[in-house]
């Protein structure tokens, strides 16, 4: 890390990560698969009953796609029955969909 | 402001979320009329920061009464099916060892307890935020850490039945000398006034450091056998999203509001992150020496959820506001290659007088350790191990003689060493109005130094017991003075949860007709 806050600021801030931790459940594949889709640069690590989803910059969670998988509806609302941890800021939590990102 | 029942029909004609959280926390508030509103909230300004606009408080989440009690409920309806599930299938005894429950005894001790002084907070400051925004935040905590409570109660109840150190935390909590780690970080805080305590606890506790606590404990957990454990630590991680949120944006918040405002946050950053980094010197013991089946490290999962997520991520966002990383974070950093074997050392030495036992770590262990750490675990904590070996087999397990100094601070025992220096004991001393305070490292002194008068009234177990207010003078009158019963202290091999283990595995292998050797025990 210490190269990382060292390093060159502008380029740090274009790459710093955002991520979210997912408890890894047969109710939350869908939702695990939801955001894969609509985040295709994201990484996941899985730990013990976790998957931990990063990304560059920002990762969206989309109402729409996560309807699609689960075949029914879903309310934004009901993403945090999976979410056990995240880092980032929450910038938007609406209807139709999640946005983590970091602020500046 | 429309509360009606939900329609399940996908173009409802229900208001949005934004609009239905404008309406709960704008809408339902008011102005006073009769009395002056700094009457009404008394408790904001003496700490000095300055609030200009209570209304530019925005809580992403956008949380209702009604969703919250929904979601709520359902998190505790799946928690109650499995924890039902585990003890009518006595799950207890597919565990990968009894030793694992060491560290769900030093949770259901040190934590627990925590939650509730928790919920006891948030509930005050529910009452004392002049914004409606943070007033139903803090109230959804408040009710969410009574939950957490109750729920590690019920899950861990189930143990109890079976296990010892478990029956009496909470008067434990107020007594044993480890648990007053935890104790006197959280009274430090609730002790504060409501904006520091929101950048303690809301901030530094649960953004900074509250995934060092549970996430790799919670897979610990999992990765053990201990579904119900899992289960509650998910279940109570989903509120801490919301948590970590209003941390996150209380911190925000106080520095967008006035300038003035930056370096008082700055000060209990500082303070806090090591307030609580501190704390979690028993989760990383926990992680590297507790679970029978590893799942990684306290080195790795300092480096993965502080280094990468809180200092790489977090305070360069923080920066925009002038916000510099906590003093004596390379301290931290230093020392992640030695906490865990330093702390554990310690507690393996003095458990004849804990909640818990602790015994020497197996050759398969120290291999394991060896190569978690290194650089450090031959070098320095192997050599110890493989003496304490030679001393069991002689017979001579190893226990102190003796009570351990604490420091002034974080009342853990001053068994850390230099920044840099893993073979230097850090031994700190302040003057204060003539007498002498000592700390265990630069973040405690730097504390104790600020504010001396606050930290010279601390509740040291040590002292305590040296005065004559701990039920006597002899290890028997102290530990019946905390509550602790046979079979609750000492080593783990031969114990009162040992014998049983093997017992009722024995039973299970008898029946099976197929002997199966279990790991620890």
């Amino acid at each position: 890390m210490s190269e990382q806050t060292a390093a060159d600021q502008t380029q740090t801030k274009a790459v710093r990560d955002v991520g979210v931790v997912i408890q890894e459940s047969e109710s939350n594949r869908p939702v695990i698969e939801a955001i894969e889709q609509d985040n295709p640069e994201c990484t996941t690590m899985h730990t013990p009953g976790l998957v931990r989803i990063t990304a560059p910059g920002r990762i969206v969670i989309n109402q729409e796609t996560v309807e699609e998988k689960v075949g029914r509806e879903w309310e934004t609302h009901e993403f945090q029955m999976a979410i056990v941890s995240y880092f980032g800021n929450i910038q938007e939590w609406d209807d139709d969909e999640i946005v983590i990102a970091w602020d500046h | 402001m429309t509360l009606a029942p939900e329609k399940k029909s996908k173009k409802t004609k229900k208001l949005s979320m934004k609009a239905r959280y404008e309406a709960l926390t704008r809408g339902l508030d008011w102005e006073p009329s009769y009395v002056a509103k700094d009457e009404m909230f008394p408790h904001l300004d003496y700490e000095g920061i300055k609030i200009h606009d209570w209304a530019a408080w925005e809580d992403p989440f956008r949380l209702t009464i009604d969703s919250y009690c929904k979601y709520q409920a359902e998190k505790d309806k799946r928690l109650y099916a499995v924890l039902d599930g585990f003890a009518q299938g006595q799950g207890h005894l597919s565990l990968t060892d009894a030793s694992y429950l060491n560290a769900m005894k030093v949770f259901i001790q040190g934590v627990t307890p925590l939650e509730y002084g928790a919920h006891r907070h948030f509930a005050y400051l529910a009452r004392h935020f002049a914004g409606p925004g943070p007033r139903f935040a803090a109230l959804c905590q408040s009710i969410d850490e009574i939950r957490h409570m109750q729920t590690e109660i019920h899950t861990l109840s189930n143990y109890n039945k079976y296990y010892s150190g478990m029956h009496n935390w909470p008067e434990n909590f107020d007594r044993v000398w480890y648990l007053s780690v935890p104790k006197s970080f959280f009274e430090d805080a609730l002790s504060c006034g409501p904006f520091e305590f929101l950048i303690a606890v809301g901030f530094s506790f649960e953004y900074l450091l509250t995934n060092l606590l549970f996430v790799p404990f919670m897979s610990g957990a999992s990765f053990n056998g201990d579904l119900p454990t899992m289960t509650f630590g998910f279940s109570a991680q989903s509120d801490e999203s919301r948590h970590m949120t209003l941390g996150l944006e209380a911190i925000k918040f106080l520095l967008e509001q006035d300038e003035a405002n930056v370096e008082i946050v700055q000060g209990w950053i500082d303070k806090w992150f090591w307030r609580s980094y501190r704390v979690t010197a028993l989760v990383a013991q926990m992680l590297d020496y507790m679970l029978p089946r590893k799942v990684m490290s306290w080195k790795e999962s300092f480096e993965l959820y502080f280094e990468e997520q809180m200092l790489g991520g977090l305070f360069e966002d923080l920066a925009f506001y002038g916000i510099k990383p906590p003093r004596h974070v390379e301290d931290a950093i230093k020392e992640k290659e030695l906490l865990s074997h330093q702390v554990y050392w310690t507690l393996y030495q003095f458990s004849f007088a804990a909640g818990f036992t602790t015994t020497a770590p197996t050759d398969e262990h120290l291999d394991w350790l060896s190569q978690a750490y290194p650089d450090t675990f031959d070098k320095y904590y192997r050599p110890l191990w493989e003496k304490e070996k030679k001393n069991i087999e002689n017979g001579g397990r190893h226990f102190a003689r003796g009570l351990p100094q604490l420091c002034q601070v974080c009342q853990v025992p001053m068994l850390f060493t230099e920044p840099g220096e893993p073979s230097v004991l850090a031994q700190h001393e302040s003057e204060f109005e003539g007498e002498i305070y000592h700390t265990c490292s630069n973040g405690c002194q730097w504390i104790f130094d600020r504010e001396p008068e606050k930290y010279r009234q601390a509740w040291l177990p040590v002292h305590q017991i040296l005065q004559g207010n701990c039920g006597g003078p002899t290890v028997p009158d102290v530990l019946e003075w905390y509550g602790l019963q046979d079979g609750d202290a000492g080593e783990y091999i031969g114990s009162r949860d040992h014998k049983n283990w093997v017992a009722w595995q024995g039973e299970a292998a008898a029946d099976t007709a197929a002997p199966t050797e279990k790991a620890g025990a």
